[in-house]
Formats: structure tokens, sequence, C-alpha cells
């Protein structure tokens, strides 16, 4: 024992006396020495003989996780080196507040100038008969334990009589100890005050699990044993045998010694925001005090009252405005956490979230869109969470549908394991707020056969509508089949949980007319997307609307904005159309002339047969225009995702093999097809015969003429992965081939996704797709030429001549010129 | 109103919505002054910093323009690159009075040396 001589001589600083060497009683002197370790003189009187230790820790040491030595917080040294007097084991008896001086049970007495009573709670004991006998402990302080463990040496059987958490961690520490437990709990659930009872319930059985007997309505009559604890009598007649008894039946206010002193005491002993109680002159601290008619039982408020106890000491008053607590049962291997409100009622939400193989439990409860309570069972990773949400009274209206997985999935960062948040979801959970389908009805639609989250989709319409539920609906997918999903396609891009197709679906079947409505409608969670979704939005509604649609220039590429191609040094190249990759004097004449005037450093033969005029500036775009245009030439959309050119043989009309008019027929598909906005860029080419010299079976759509007729060829590409094409079918008119043509081209725009080129999109759905919509269905075939020829009506325009004419010309130019000597032109 | 400090460069209609125009910088690079979906105006040098794309011919959105060469993010407030790249442009200080955009004639100044 630390007893230290009581200082009283030449120390003329005031003297502040603590009753209690608690964790309150501590903290706040650790508190103001932080503040000011001059001020006071001190001394702490404490009925315990030891110094200042961590009372929640003793579960730990009673269960063998921890010795005392470990919960230790201020030890002999601290006391010596902050000149704080310690009288250890030597309880105050009594305060006489007119000589302002308190008395130990030894007899010392001390005078003081401030006094702070932080004498925490007394444990309650039931009284029944045979509460007195040798065997029956409360579970507070250090000496409880030691007599635990002392009963745990001896063996035999233990009660513990109540089921909260004191009690719950006490028949813990004596089971593991080696004691046959039984818990007595007067409630029907266990810790009634924490956990709802879906979480009680779930805690009854893990801890039978693990071997103790919980009896739950059960009431103590009274205990039995003749000089010392036998055993334990219910009031129902069961009788059960013990030869320890642990009474956990909850804890009240020590207000003893300042009730005598006359302080005003109801529950606790009453303070103000600065702990100061009737008496200026007295403070109080801790689980002995009342404040606003509230009394705690944790840790947790205790801190917040010594930050402002220390404060009024040193005059700097902030006040304390009371706490919400929370808890958390130390059981190893037993989550459990609460906290807040969780008695529901009027106006609350209740999110709940279960899985019964799990033994997960969750409940959080919601009012006015702020977190009011939360329990959790077997995952409490995100108790601190909830809490900190709950007592900044957050507004939680955003993350209201993630909430009940946590932090990590409902701030969508790095979400440690969605696939557990979701495995951890009850059937009739709700995962399609939009189509109401619960969990139970997308898992059997997957083991029905739903593969992909289109199939899924398209069964139970689950994730069909807003999308927001995509990620839980993938997640579902990869644990229902493990492996066995099928990739779905990728989203269109980070703006959107959609994929192309869904996108293109959606805006047919809500019959959406702009980009701000699709990204409005399909919850973009970009104000205004980005450089991948934009073109494909903006070419997605084109097609689906043609002549219709009001283009979004500021969604276009660059080199369709500016209607030809841009280079690296940011000059633009510029290919006019030759039809069939035949040109004349004129044409030739007007593309010299223009080479020269707008001095363009090169002319290239392009590999599609057409001549590409380079650098060229920015502003003199239109006028280049005007010039070709003038020779009758029209833009070769070179620079777009649309039909580029139609290469062709001379065929027939010169060659001594060709057997069919190759030029004569590229030259009318071209004009058939030029202008037409596509998914990526678009190459046909048509060869007279077999040798194929227009190498058609590389292009996407190629047509090699023989002697019967035309074959027709699709999705040959000749990019960074080389693609043969594969064969449509054989036809035998030249009338034919267009028609073919045309209703390929329009399949292909309506139902590739955007930048995929047709090798890509004929690998992804197959040949055979195509050949049974274009080959083997006439009246199909017929539906997509027809649209194919109406969206023409709208969008053969040569962009160039209204360019030349002035349109947009404000793109061409820039707002304003700076010459430093002459400032603003 | 053109002052020592300020340029006067035109109207804020003259800005596309979600797309920019140039100043032309006598003896130096242009600056590119964009308009967003929000309507603010931010002006950079019109020189990505990654093989010095034109800026002014990207597609703007949020506060971002994508480079139209090889599809960089630059951030329109800061210029620097966003996301996986590393690169900085220039930015030039801009404001708008009376409707009338205003650039920093140092900054300017700076483009043109
Ligand atoms: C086993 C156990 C587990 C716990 N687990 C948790 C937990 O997990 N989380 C949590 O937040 N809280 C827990 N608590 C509660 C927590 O320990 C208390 O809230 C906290 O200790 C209260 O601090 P206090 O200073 O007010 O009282 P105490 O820490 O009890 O200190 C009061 C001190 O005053 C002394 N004293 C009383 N009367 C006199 C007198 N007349 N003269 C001199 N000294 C006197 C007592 O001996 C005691 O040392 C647990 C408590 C126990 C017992
Ligand atoms: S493909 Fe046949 S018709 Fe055409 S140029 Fe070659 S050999 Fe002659
Ligand atoms: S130059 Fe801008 S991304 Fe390469």
């Amino acid at each position: 024992m630390e007893h230290r001589p009581i200082k009283t001589d030449a120390d003329t600083r005031d003297h502040l006396v603590v009753i209690g060497n608690g964790m309150a009683g501590c903290r706040a002197v650790e508190e103001l020495l932080a503040r000011d370790p001059a001020r006071y003189r001190v001394t702490i009187f404490g009925a315990e003989p030891r110094v200042n230790y961590n009372r929640i820790m003793l579960s730990p040491v009673l269960a063998g996780e921890k010795s005392f030595d470990d919960i230790v917080i201020n030890d002999a040294e601290w006391y010596a080196a902050n000149g704080i007097a310690l009288v250890a084991g030597d309880p105050v008896v009594a305060i006489d507040r007119g000589t302002k001086t308190v008395t130990t049970r030894g007899g010392a007495t001390e005078s003081y100038d401030r006094l702070l009573i932080a004498t925490g709670s007394d444990p309650f004991i039931i009284p029944v008969p045979g509460k007195d006998l040798p065997g029956v402990i409360a579970f507070r302080d250090m000496d409880d334990v030691d007599t635990m463990l002392a009963a745990a040496d001896a063996g035999g059987d233990a009660v513990v009589i109540g089921g909260g958490l004191l009690g719950l961690e006490a028949a813990h520490g004596l089971s593991l100890r080696g004691m046959k437990v039984t818990v007595i709990h007067l409630m029907p659930t266990l810790m009634e005050r924490q956990l709802d009872e879906a979480a009680g319930w779930l805690l009854k059985q893990a801890l039978e699990g693990r071997g103790q007997t919980i009896l739950t309505g059960a009431d103590t009559a009274e205990i039995v044993g003749n000089g010392k604890v036998e055993g334990v009598k219910l009031k129902d007649g069961t009788l059960i045998p013990a030869s320890l008894v642990v009474m956990a039946v909850g804890i009240r206010p020590s207000v003893a010694l300042a009730r005598d002193a006359g302080l005003a005491v109801g529950r606790g002993i009453q303070v103000d925001d600065h702990m100061v109680t009737s008496d200026p002159h007295v403070l109080a601290v801790g689980e002995c005090v009342e404040h606003d008619g509230q009394v705690y039982g944790l840790v947790a408020p205790l801190w917040d009252m010594c930050r402002s106890l220390a404060d009024g000491l040193v005059e700097q008053p902030t006040g304390y405005r009371g706490s919400v607590t929370s808890t958390k049962l130390k059981v190893s291997g037993i989550d459990v956490f609460s906290a807040g409100d969780f008695s529901g009622g009027d106006g609350c939400e209740d999110i709940v979230l279960r899985d019964a193989s799990r033994g997960v439990y969750k409940r959080v409860i919601v009012r006015d869109d702020r977190i009011v309570g939360a329990v959790l069972y077997g995952d409490t990773a995100d108790g601190s969470w909830y809490f900190d949400l709950l007592k900044k009274q957050e507004d939680v209206s955003d993350l209201r549908d993630l909430l009940i997985f946590g932090q990590s999935f409902a701030s969508g960062g790095g979400a440690a394991d969605p696939k557990a948040a979701v495995a951890a979801l009850s059937d009739d959970a709700e995962i399609c707020g939009c189509n109401g389908v619960t969990k139970g009805q997308v898992v059997s639609c997957i083991a029905k056969g739903a593969h992909s989250l289109d199939a899924v989709r398209g069964t139970c319409k689950a994730s069909a509508s807003c999308g927001s539920c995509t990620g839980l609906v993938e997640n579902l997918l990869a644990l229902t089949l493990g492996d066995d999903v099928q990739a779905g396609p990728k989203t269109m891009c980070k703006c959107t949980s959609f994929g192309h197709d869904d996108v293109r679906r959606e805006i047919v079947a809500q019959a959406m007319r702009s980009i701000p409505e699709v990204m409005q409608q399909l919850h973009w969670t970009t104000p205004d997307g980005c450089s991948s979704c934009r073109p494909a939005l903006n070419y997605y509604l084109l097609c689906a609307l043609p002549g219709d649609y009001v283009d979004d220039q500021q969604s276009r590429f660059v080199n369709e904005r500016m209607h030809a191609n841009i280079q690296k040094d940011g000059t633009y190249s510029v290919v006019p159309r030759m039809w069939g990759g035949l040109t004349n004097p004129t044409e030739l004449r007007a593309i010299a002339d223009v080479v020269e005037k707008f001095n363009a450093p090169m002319v290239k033969v392009t590999g599609g047969q057409r001549l590409d005029i380079f650098g060229i500036k920015k502003e003199d775009l239109p006028a280049v225009w005007a010039d070709l245009n003038a020779a009758g030439m029209v833009s070769g959309h070179a620079y777009g995702k649309s039909l580029r050119t139609v290469k062709t043989c001379v065929g027939s009309e010169w060659c001594r093999f060709g057997t069919q008019d190759s030029t004569g027929l590229g030259v009318k598909i071209e004009r058939m097809s030029w202008g037409s906005w596509m998914p990526h860029k678009f190459k046909i080419a048509v060869s007279g015969c077999p040798r194929n010299c227009a190498e058609a079976t590389i292009k996407d759509f190629g047509i090699v003429c023989v002697d019967s007729g035309y074959e027709l060829h699709v999705g040959g590409n000749g990019g960074i992965h080389v693609r043969a094409t594969d064969l449509l079918c054989k036809v035998a008119t030249e009338q034919e081939a267009m028609d073919y043509c045309a209703a390929f081209i329009q399949l292909y725009r309506e139902e590739a996704r955007y930048l995929e080129r047709t090798a890509p999109w004929i690998e992804r759905v197959g040949v055979d797709y195509v050949k049974a919509r274009i080959a083997d269905d006439p009246a199909g075939r017929e539906a997509l030429r027809a649209r194919f020829l109406v969206s023409q009506s709208f969008s053969q325009d040569d962009p160039w001549a209204q360019r030349a004419e002035g349109a947009e010309a404000e793109h061409h130019a820039p707002m304003a010129r700076f010459i430093p000597q002459e400032e603003l032109a | 109103m053109t002052t020592p400090e300020w340029l006067d460069i035109g109207w804020v209609d003259q800005i596309p919505v979600r797309g920019s125009r140039t100043v032309q910088v006598e003896g130096g690079d242009d600056i590119a002054v964009f308009r967003t979906a929000e309507g603010k105006v931010f002006a950079l040098l019109d020189r990505c910093p990654h093989k010095h794309g034109r800026l002014s011919q990207g597609i703007v959105h949020g506060g971002a323009v994508a480079c139209p060469l090889h599809n960089w993010r630059i951030s329109l407030s800061t210029g620097e690159a966003l996301g996986e790249d590393k690169g900085c442009t220039p930015t030039v200080p801009v404001k708008i009075d009376g409707g009338r955009v205003l650039i920093c004639r140092a900054s300017t100044l700076k483009a043109a040396a």
C-alpha cells in the first residue's frame, strides 16, 4: 500500500482532494495536470488498496487474457512524479463542508479547498435470504476478481445472477476458468437493455453452445447454504447447486457520502455542466453523478465529464452536455455492439440484416434520416462508424440503401468484401427497390438459369430500372454461381452501372430523347458524364431517333466536331470523298490548288483509295472545304465513326478477269451509305472477281463478284487484330447485294456497342445470328433496310458545305487574338 | 473592360457550354477558355502536359477536359492531369464581369514568352 505522508508544509497552493481512485477520479486529475500542473496540490483517497487501474479490463483478467499489471493505468511513479499524495485502502467516511475537511475510516483528517467526489457506483445486491453468505460476491473490483479466481481454483459450480454485460462477462471468465456456470436472468432475453430480442436470442444460443446454462425469465428466491454458499433456489422451486454466486444485477451511484454531507442528490450526486455540486467548493464526476437527470454506467461519458471538469478547475469553463453511449460485450469470439435507442417507435425505420448461418444480425434504427440506434451481433466492425454517425446526428438519407452493409460498402470506396455484405442479407431483403425484388427472388431466378446480369434483369427485373442495385445483383450472381458467372457486359464507363446494351434498350423502352434525360433516368453518377459515355449516348440517341434527335456537338470527339482529322501537332487533315475511288481532272486540280493555297505540307493516297491533305490549320478548314465543294467534292468522313470509303477494283470494265462491274457497284453502294453515323468506322470494298484485288475480305462489308452473282462477306478488319470476313451469303443481283448491305449496316448500327467494330461484334453475337437476321429473315432484312434508308434521308448532308457557308464558324476562329505589343485585336 | 491586370476577350456566351474557345497569343501557345455545364469559365494553356494536345479541342465534362489526342483528363481548375496520369498545364486566372470574360494579362504574356 502506497501510503504517502500528506504534505501540509509550506505548499500554499489550493488543495484539491479527490475521493475515489478509480477511472473518473484519476482521469480528472490527469486532465487537470495537462492543463496546469502547478495549480493545485492534489491528494487522492481510494478505498481499494491499489493504484489506479482500468476497471473495464477486469473481465479479461478474469478470463485469463490479461494480468493485473497489464491493466494498471497510473503506477506509483506517476503519483510520485506529479506530487500527488495517494491514500489507498482507507476510504473516506465523512465530509464536513463547514470546516472543509474529509475524514477517513482510519481516522485521518484532511482539509480541502476544492473537493472532488468520484466514488463510482455500488453494485446492487438483491435483498434475498442468504445474500450475505460467504461466496456471494459482486463483480466490481480487483478483489472480486481475486475471489472468483480462488473459487475457480477450488472447482465447482457457479451461478451468475444477471444476464447483462457484467454478468455475461463474469460467466464467460468463470467458465473459461473451468467452472460449470449457470446464468440466471429475470428478463426473457439477455442484455435486454442493450440488445433487442433477436440479438439477445442469438447471444443466448452462442453462450449455450459454449456450455453455459442460461435460464431466462428466472427469478431468484433465495441463496441457500450453511456457513457458505451451496446453491441458488428459484421462485419456481428449481435448486441450482453453486459454490460461488456472482451478483451482477446492476449498479447504483455511490452517493452515501455526499448525501450525508447534505449535497443535493437525486439518483446520483447532482452536478451542473461544469461538474459542480450544490456546494460550489465540491465537484463530482463519474458514475456517482447525475447530470441533467442522467446517470451513466460506462466510461465514455466520464471522459467528457472529466474534460469539462478540468476546464472549470482552471477557470476556462466549457461545459458538459451529456453523452450518448455505446456498449460492446468483451466476450472473446462473441461480438456484440449496441448504441443509442433501439426501442423503435413512431417515425422510426428499422433496417435489419440477418444471416442465420453466419450468425450475423444487424439492426440500425433511423428516425428523420438520422441514426438513433444500432444493434450489431456477430459482426461489430462497423459499430464505431454507426456510433459516430449517431453522435454527429448526420443525415444518412444518401447512405440509406447501403447503410446496413457498413462503412466500406456504403461509402463505396474499397469495399472490404461486398460479397460478404450481400451474403449477410436475409432472403426477404429487398434488393431492387424500383421493382420490389427480394434477395430470395433474385437467387431463385439465378438458380433457374439466369447466369448473367442481363439474364437476371430480363427474368426478375432486378436492377433493370435505375440500376443502383446492380452491384448487389452482381454480388449475388458471384455468390450463387461461384466461378460460373457469365461476366456481364462491362458498364459503359464509371458514370453508370449500366452496360451499353442496357442503356440502348432503356433509351428505346423509355423513349428517352436527350443525353441529360438519359443521365437523369439512369442515375448517372456524374453531372455531365465523361468523354467515354457522352459520345456513345449521342450516337445511341441519333441512331434511335433519326431526323429527330438534335445532335450534341459537345459530346462529339473533336474530329467529328471539326469534320477533319486532328493530327499530333494540332493541325488537321482533310479527305474529300472520291466515289468508289474514282476521280477526274477537276477534282485533282481542286485538290492541287488547295494544297498550294493553304501550304499543305503533304498529300497522301490512303488505304481506302482517297487523297488525304495534311497540315491544315483549324482556322483554314472552312476555306478549304469551300474550295473543294466548289469542285463538286464532299466530305469523305475520314474522321468519323461512320462510313469511310468503298474500295473497288477495276472490275469487268477494264480487267481481263473481271466478271462484274465492281467499280460501278462500289460507287452505287457509296452513294447509298455515305454520311451514316456508325458505332465505329466502317469500310466497304467490292472486288470484281475472286482474285479480290480490293481486299474485300478484310472489310466490314465486302463484296466479291463471281460468275453467278455476288458473295457477301462481313466482319473483316485490317486493324491491330487482322480478321478475315465471314461469308454471309451469296446473292444473284446487284440490287440484292445493296439491300443486304443496307440491312447489315443497320443491324450493326442498332445493335453493336459504341466503339465496337463489326469484327468483335460478330465474334460476340456469332455469325449465325447475323445470318439469321439478314439472310434467313427476308421480312426482317427488309425492315432493317427500310430503317436504314429512312435514317439516311436525314444524314446525307455534306457537313463541309454547311460549315463552308458559315455554320459554326466560331468553332474555327479564336475568340480573341493577343499580340503583346499591340494588345487585343 | 481591359485593364492593366485583365484582358477583355469577349462575351461568356461566345463560348459554347461544355465547350471552349481559344485566345490566340502571338509568338506563343494559345489559351483555351472553357465553359462548363454549370456555367463556370476556366482558362488553361492550350497544351496538354502529355504530348501537347490541344485541350481546347477536347470533350469538357464536369470540371475536366479530355485531351483529344490520348484522352488524358485535365482538371480545368488546377490544370493537373487526373487519375493515373501525371502532369500539369499552366492555368490562367479568369473572371467574369458583366457577362464579359476577362483573363489575366500577366499569365497571357507569359504564354507568349
Ligand atoms: C467488470 C467491469 C467491466 C466493465 N466493462 C466496461 C466496458 O466494457 N465499457 C465501459 O464503458 N464500462 C465498463 N465498465 C464500467 C466502468 O468500469 C465504469 O463506468 C467506470 O469505471 C466508472 O468510473 P468511476 O470513476 O466513476 O468509478 P470507479 O471506476 O468504480 O471508481 C470509483 C472508485 O472510488 C472508490 N471509492 C468509492 N467510495 C469511496 C470512498 N468513500 N473513499 C475512497 N474511495 C472510494 C472505489 O473503490 C473505486 O475505486 C465495467 C465495469 C466493470 C466492473
Ligand atoms: S479482283 Fe478480279 S476483277 Fe478486280 S481487278 Fe482483281 S482480277 Fe480484276
Ligand atoms: S497529348 Fe494530351 S493526352 Fe496525349
